[in-house]
């Protein structure tokens, strides 16, 4: 029986079609996922991310110990509020899970992980913290729900469904999040997200999601399904765990080098294994050139250096046409073109620098 | 759910409709395109391709994913419908108007051997 987020039923009262999504019952579209991309692209739309975790770690010492545990320096975030995206990485530099940590105090911080992964990250965090700071408290926040508010109007109309919210939120730069506890009970929104436009990820206590998820479709917010969600994530150039890296891979061949400091003495886990093994591959983006299918994950991709392999394709409503991620041999570059395997065909794709898109325009050729 | 009585279906989510010259129209049904979702891209099998029953002749791919379509009944390919190759989201608006492609069917009572609607729609629930 999969897990239901707190807003299961609000989904299935709206018409959505239900999927098994890593153990959750998850909405993937209310209709058509194309008709709800567009929303985000050119207005607003909303998801329902509850089934990512927040996990908060208190104590003294905290920042020390995630200086060690994230492969991204935590010593950037000086302000509170700031967050920053960073790879959970194995002493062998395969990619645990990708997260955002939030610098809330000195002594407090919330990392927000994956769904699929959650389980698995908390046992790590409690296995290291045991063994490097066990005065540091973890807890996971099953008492939160989350709703990604995404587009161009998202902002504006958050704050129109939401009272209260936009004095404390109006001056957030991306990137940032604040407390509105005071005024709101509880709610914490960062101007951050997974679809290349501007918004709020919103984290509320379960008991309100259902109240917020309607006062924000009243504002006009259209909701909005995983389907969407990945055609927005993947025009935006941005990973998904499990398909575009996961254990077996260095962040280094996963297009996340510029998340990893290897350049400071700081030592922090599967550190020396990146030094050790220089990536052989790079993930760059695919383009599809001509007519025949659309590109999707496991496809072969045969270049003049050697065999790739798509880790996530799709078809592209921003830009009408078939668009991919995929792991490529070091050597090839953007610009070049190269074949896909698509069925029993070999099909020509031009090879590009992710993101495809980001607020609303589009960046390829 | 949509299942209109005036033809039959495949366990595998066709229709098939007898036109009155005896060659068959051939399409998806409504719980196949909502289930598959907004369709990008479709192939259809060359006019003159001799089809068995069950054999996967053409192809429809969603942003989401690729799926087969089979021959409901043996027969050869007379006629394909290229308004969909160029507008898939046409089987997505009326998956019941938007036929694929027409057969000449090698057996012409093969269509008896195919679910009714009450009996397609018993499968689908």
């Amino acid at each position: 029986m999969p897990k239901q987020t707190p807003l299961n039923a609000a989904h299935r009262a709206a018409g959505a079609r239900m999927v098994d999504f890593g153990g959750w019952d998850m909405p993937v579209n209310y209709g058509s996922q194309i008709d709800e991309h567009h929303a985000v692209r050119k207005d607003a739309g909303m998801f329902d991310v509850s089934h990512m975790r927040a996990v908060d770690l208190a104590g003294p010492g905290v920042r020390d110990f995630l200086r060690y545990a994230l492969a991204n320096n935590v010593d950037k975030l000086k302000e509170p509020g700031k967050a920053l995206y960073s790879c959970l990485l194995r002493q062998d530099g395969g990619v645990l899970d990708d997260l955002i940590v939030y610098f809330l105090r000195e002594d407090a911080f919330r990392i927000v992980v994956n769904a699929g992964t959650t389980d698995k990250d908390i046992a790590w965090f409690r296995a290291l913290l045991a063994d490097h700071a066990p005065q540091v408290h973890l807890t996971a926040r099953d008492d939160l729900a989350m709703i990604a508010v995404q587009g161009p109007n998202a902002r504006a109309k958050s704050w129109q469904a939401l009272p209260g919210t936009e004095a404390a939120t109006a001056n957030l730069r991306p990137f940032f999040g604040a407390d509105v506890a005071a005024k709101q009970g509880g709610v914490f929104i960062a101007r951050t997200g997974y679809t290349g436009e501007d918004g709020f990820e919103i984290m509320v206590p379960a008991t309100r999601a259902e109240a917020t998820w309607h006062a924000l479709s009243a504002a006009g917010v259209r909701p909005c399904g995983l389907g969407a969600r990945d055609t927005l994530r993947l025009e935006a150039g941005m990973n998904l765990y499990g398909q575009d890296m996961d254990e077996s891979v260095s962040p280094l061949a996963s297009g996340l080098a510029w998340t990893v400091d290897l350049a400071s003495p700081r030592d922090f886990v599967g550190k020396d294994a990146l030094r050790v093994h220089p990536p052989t591959q790079a993930l760059l983006g695919l383009v599809l050139l001509e007519p025949g299918g659309v590109l999707r994950a496991h496809q072969k991709v045969n270049t003049a250096h050697g065999d790739g392999e798509v880790t996530s394709g799709t078809f592209s409503p921003t830009l009408g046409k078939s668009i991919a991620l995929a792991r490529l041999p070091v050597g090839i570059a953007a610009g070049d073109i190269v074949k896909v395997a698509v069925r029993d065909k070999q099909l020509s794709v031009r090879v590009v620098k992710p993101p495809f898109v980001r607020h609303g325009k589009v960046l390829v050729e | 759910m949509n299942v209109p009585a005036d033809r039959k279906y495949a366990e595998s989510h066709e229709w098939a409709r007898a036109r009155p010259d005896g060659t068959v129209d051939v399409g998806i049904s409504d719980h196949a395109q909502a289930a598959l979702g907004d369709l990008v891209f479709i192939e259809l099998p060359v006019v003159g391709r001799k089809l068995a029953a069950g054999e996967a002749s053409a192809i429809v791919e969603s942003v989401k994913a690729a799926s087969d379509v089979y021959a409901p009944v043996a027969g050869d390919v007379v006629a394909v419908n290229d308004d969909v190759t160029s507008a898939p989201e046409k089987v997505n608006e009326d998956a019941y108007e938007a036929w694929l492609f027409r057969l000449k069917p090698a057996d012409p009572d093969a269509l008896s051997k195919l679910l009714d609607a009450a009996a397609y729609e018993k499968s689908i629930r």
